[in-house]
């Protein structure tokens, strides 16, 4: 039950952020998703993302900043195994999941309904 | 504060399966690409705001929505070159991120 | 050789015309929503959904300004063949929902672009050409639709971002109109052509705020040009200020010395009930085209209202303009109308 607990209040959060920024400021949310990666991407490469994973679970996979931080690990990782080059061939192994399921479910989902509008 | 709301429901659905993250996102993406398929959505996105698209589940809807709007102009030329157009930002700064922060780490 | 005795122009940007050029009919077909909103029993025809059975958005709002178009026609006991000059607008790309109407009337065609102002500028370059002799009978139309619009404007439809509260809806649906003379119908008795006006707004969802200084530069100069007051006019309407947008124009109009409260209504206000869920209101060329021509038009038949004036409005950006952070002009036509 604690888990639940923890996603929750850190899934809100991470959220309340976001619509603090939507309300308040100009910026699309394009700008604002973007801005999350990157946020993710940092706290990754400063090691803390993982440990907010830990504590929250789903509620700090599930926002795209989550999305950064698998990038920036992935790119880490590979480089500690074979160097340098690594920060390239290593980059999309840990979010290959989320991007190919969007192409393949979006591509599905296009194939067989219209926009309503 | 509606973000509180909708997170809830997918913890429901994402703890039991912490140990591996990679199906609760896939499942999460499928919810979202579906909800946006039958056209709600948007609706729901009104109401829910940050708390519906900061999560993967925003970035699911908008490479869905664009798919599915653009399909009328060709698979190939509408929902193929079309997908991405507003997910775009996010893949490429997430990678130049990365790419700083690869770069620095296994240079240090 | 002829030469014209009679000045039409009037002060700086009017127009006073001497014949009797009439709105002879008029037609409009509207979206569901707009259907369900309180002008429903004004419309000829409400569509069910937004795509009536065709294959995309665009080709649906194309078939509501032919159907439109021919309602007038038929209303005018007029075909094709006896139109002089087809005048029609829209707001998607390259005008393609009136240059793909006019393929099906096949009658002469000039395609204008006013964004919501069309029609309006249809209805002033009508009566000005039909005036001057060039035309006997003219037939213009406009249309908008609320899907076609958001796919190319701002997002697929299907997107999930929050709108805000000041965010316009964009109606769904089209008008058009026969004018010429010798028949029953509102005349257009004097036309103020708008200049663009920049108040330096960049958020295209703000566009009432940013059309409203185009809407209180051409009234004011309207008044100017040919003296009069707002008492003269039975009612003053805007096309999409929405309710944000209609108190500027007032404010802006007050501090110039006008006061318009007492008659002023604005289309976009007008389309929708508050629970519809449309923020402060429509936008659109279908704004002012439907509530002008389904419920004032009945008005001034049943002369309930004798002299109106049309204000209708646009905003003259493009998504391109928006990315590169240029503000967003604007620009406003009035046509005065009497029976």
């Amino acid at each position: 039950m604690g888990n639940y607990l923890t996603a929750f209040i850190v899934g809100g959060v991470i959220c309340i952020i976001g619509q603090l920024l939507f309300d308040l400021t100009p910026l699309t949310p394009g700008h604002i998703l973007t801005g999350f990666t990157i946020g993710g991407g940092i706290l990754g490469g400063l090691g803390l993302y993982d440990r907010l994973i830990d504590f929250a679970g789903a509620g700090a996979l599930l926002p795209i900043s989550s999305f950064g931080n698998s990038l920036a690990k992935g790119a880490m990782s590979e480089a500690a195994r074979t160097g340098v080059i690594g920060v390239l061939t290593g980059m999309f192994e840990l979010t290959s999941t989320g991007i190919t399921a969007a192409i393949i479910f979006g591509f599905i989902m296009a194939l067989c309904f219209k926009p309503k509008g | 504060m509606f973000g509180q709301l909708i997170l809830n429901i997918y913890v429901s659905l994402g703890v039991p399966q912490q140990e591996a993250g990679n199906p609760t996102v896939a499942t999460v993406i499928f919810i979202a690409a579906s909800l946006t398929a039958a056209g709600v959505f948007d609706n729901i996105a009104q109401l829910a705001g940050a708390g519906i698209a900061v999560p993967v589940t925003g970035f699911a809807n908008s490479v869905t929505s664009m798919a599915m709007e653009f399909r009328r102009e060709g698979l190939v030329t509408g929902t193929g070159s079309k997908m991405f157009a507003l997910a775009g930002s996010i893949i490429v700064f997430g990678v130049v991120t990365a790419f700083v922060v690869g770069l620095i780490s296994a240079l240090i | 050789m002829q030469t014209l005795t009679v000045e039409r122009k009037i002060g700086k940007q009017s127009v006073l015309l001497e014949k009797d050029i009439m709105l002879l009919s008029s037609a409009t077909v509207a979206g569901p929503k707009e259907g369900l909103g309180p002008l429903s029993a004004d419309f000829d025809r409400i569509c069910s959904d937004n795509i009536i059975k065709e294959k995309s958005f665009e080709r649906a709002e194309c078939h509501m300004l032919e159907e439109a178009c021919y309602l007038a026609l038929g209303k005018a006991k007029l075909t094709p063949e006896d139109i002089d000059l087809f005048i029609a607008g829209d707001l998607l790309n390259q005008v393609v929902t009136a240059s793909f109407c006019a393929r099906k009337l096949a009658i002469p065609f000039l395609g204008i672009y006013g964004a919501c102002s069309t029609f309006a500028e249809g209805l002033s370059l009508g009566a000005m050409l039909i005036e001057g002799g060039f035309a006997k009978h003219i037939l213009t139309g406009t249309s908008s639709h609320n899907c076609s619009a958001e796919r190319q404007y701002r997002y697929p439809t299907e997107y999930g971002f929050q709108r805000p509260g000041y965010a316009q809806w964009t109606a769904t649906g089209a008008g058009a109109v026969v004018l010429g003379s010798g028949g029953e119908g509102p005349r257009v008795e004097s036309i103020t052509t708008g200049k663009v006006v920049d108040t330096g707004i960049k958020d295209p969802l703000a566009l009432g705020t940013a059309m409203a200084g185009a809407a209180a530069d051409t009234i004011y100069n309207h008044f100017r040009d040919l003296d009069r007051n707002p008492s003269y006019y039975n009612i003053i309407l805007t096309g999409d200020l929405g309710g944000v947008g209609k108190k500027l124009n007032e404010d802006i109009l007050a501090a110039k010395g006008y006061d318009i409260q007492a008659n002023y209504a604005d289309c976009g206000v007008l389309l929708y009930y508050p629970h519809q869920k449309a923020g402060p209101g429509a936008s659109g060329c279908a704004s002012s085209a439907l509530v002008f021509l389904g419920h004032f038009y009945r008005k001034m038949m049943a002369k309930e209202l004798r002299k109106v004036l049309l204000v209708a409005t646009g905003a003259l950006h493009s998504p391109t303009t928006v990315l590169q952070q240029e503000s967003i002009p604007c620009i406003a036509h009035a046509v005065s109308l009497e029976i």
